[in-house]
């Protein structure tokens, strides 16, 4: 017992004030059971509709538009990102050509619907059929999935540019003074000091970049690639079953949100180093 | 090229009137987006501020759905379940009748709710870097809550946001491309149009990137002069 007994005797604490009905508390009640019927109602839809011959038929093709999608966003964000490195630094360079140069490509894929650049690139080169057949690459365009592959790369490697341009120039002036001083070559520089910090500036924004891919993602089913939208509307095409779409949106909402907090995770044990 | 260009010409043989017809339409779509999906992300804002849990509870489960969801799939969850939900609501009442859904009404209601969910987020952060002695300032003006929120708060949660709200506005301005596939006659379907029939598509679909530009960049400069106008107090 210390001396802070005999001074005060140990009271029990004052009575829980019962939280009042106020108009937010019956708002978000009303809201939070709004969106607990509509999960019931779409849980007893989706029970009352499951048809096993519909599962049986289409099950896998969602699988395999899983798949496709998952693919179409790793080669096209992996080689955007190898794309991106030479247009950030054209972008930052001090000859006044390059720099414009990147800064128009940035602009015009920045600035259009990736929908457009891909109509442009999958129906537009069409009308080049010929000269593209003469150097050989009509066989790469021709094809719905390589068209993807090009358009979606294009567009990415514009976005992680900017990424890249402005996880760099968050990097303070003293670290280039001072791998300078340490006899640092610019490229071991660039390579060993001001990269690495530059990119834990840009993890964030990237992996938003990747979920913006996987969402982006969605329209090639329009030019015919069967990725997860693409089953979705084949599936519904034929069937005219409603489900497919809630299907298609459960399968999205997985993805993207254990995509989110996978790079949570990522991030959080890259700057382990960081938090005291 | 010649051909190219007459092609762009008014009147029956060229498709410059219908082309001009589409940017209205993606214009208006956009225009008529953004006040709805403003109000929405704003109330959201709020209510995830709210010492209410189940309130924040029911609007972040709003903003997960709504920014996970691609938005062709919204779209066509909006535009098939409405007119599939309106059936059956009829259908209850004894009529019997298919109804069709507009592809504008289908469009401006999907965009607005995931412009909305984007907004809520860049609103919270803005309403949490603005300090309390604001409301304190308020409460001493004897100015009521609501009074307080709109005259002092919400200009300066918008100065805050608006960097943020201009890139998700130029979101929502390429995002009208999408409404085209469940048949607005926007820029893209119009240009595809043209392309088809003309069997030119690199040159049509190459115009259609040129206008959403031409859109964007006007956007770039409109909201670099609010941004400057919102600022003007801040001189020092």
């Amino acid at each position: 017992m210390g001396i802070s007994a005999t001074i005060t005797s140990p009271r029990a604490p004052p009575p829980m004030t019962p939280r009042p009905w106020n108009g937010a508390r019956i708002l978000g009640a009303g809201l939070v059971i709004l969106w607990a019927l509509i999960a019931v109602a779409l849980t007893v839809f989706l029970v009352h509709r499951w048809i096993p011959a519909y599962a049986a038929e289409y099950g896998p093709r969602y699988l395999s538009g899983v798949q496709t999608t998952l693919t179409l966003v790793v080669i096209s964000v992996g080689s955007g990102a190898l794309l991106s490195l030479p247009l950030a630094l054209g972008r930052m360079s001090k000859r006044v050509v390059l720099r414009k140069l990147a800064t128009l490509y940035l602009a015009f894929f920045r600035g259009t619907p990736l929908i457009a650049q891909l109509f442009l690139i999958y129906y537009g080169l069409g009308a080049f059929h010929k000269q593209l057949d003469e150097i050989g690459l009509w066989v790469f365009f021709r094809d719905a999935w390589n068209c993807a592959l090009f358009a979606f790369t294009l567009n990415t490697a514009a976005y992680q540019a900017e990424i890249l341009r402005g996880a760099i120039e968050s990097v303070p002036l003293g670290q280039y003074q001072s791998a300078a001083a340490l006899g640092l070559k610019k490229f071991q520089a660039f390579r060993k000091i001001v990269l690495p910090q530059a990119l834990i500036v840009a993890l964030r924004p990237y992996g938003n970049e990747i979920i913006l891919m996987v969402k982006g993602s969605a329209i090639v089913a329009i030019v015919t690639i069967l990725d997860l939208m693409g089953e979705t509307r084949y599936a519904y095409s034929r069937s005219f079953e409603f489900q497919s779409y809630i299907w298609a949106a459960l399968f999205y909402l997985v993805i993207v949100e254990g995509l989110r907090s996978l790079i949570v995770w990522i991030e959080n044990r890259l700057t382990r180093h960081l938090k005291r | 090229m010649d051909s190219d260009l007459t092609w762009l010409g008014l009147g029956d043989s060229g498709y410059g009137d219908e082309i001009a017809f589409g940017m209205l339409v993606t214009a208006t779509l956009a225009l008529a987006t953004l006040p709805v999906g403003l109000i929405m992300g704003f109330l959201l804002a709020i209510a995830k501020q709210s010492r209410e849990s189940s309130l924040r509870l029911a609007a972040n489960i709003y903003t997960t759905i709504f920014r996970s969801l691609p938005e062709l799939v919204t779209m066509f969850l909006v535009y098939y379940g409405l007119q599939i939900g309106i059936w059956m609501i009829l259908r209850w009442m004894g009529v019997a009748s298919a109804v069709n859904i507009n592809s504008f009404v289908a469009g401006l209601i999907a965009l607005g709710l995931v412009f909305s969910a984007y907004a809520s987020e860049i609103l919270l952060s803005a309403f949490r870097a603005i300090s309390n002695t604001q409301y304190e300032a308020g409460d001493s003006l004897g100015l009521r809550r609501g009074q307080t929120l709109l005259k002092i708060i919400a200009p300066q949660v918008f100065r805050i946001a608006l960097p943020g709200l201009g890139n998700q506005w130029m979101e929502l301005l390429k995002s009208t491309a999408l409404v085209s596939v469940i048949g607005l006659p926007d820029i893209l379907r119009q240009t595809g149009l043209a392309a088809r029939i003309t069997g030119d598509a690199f040159f049509f679909y190459a115009v259609a990137c040129a206008l959403y530009l031409l859109l964007t960049m006007a956007s770039s400069i409109v909201i670099g002069r609010m941004e400057r106008w919102l600022k003007r107090s801040q001189v020092v």
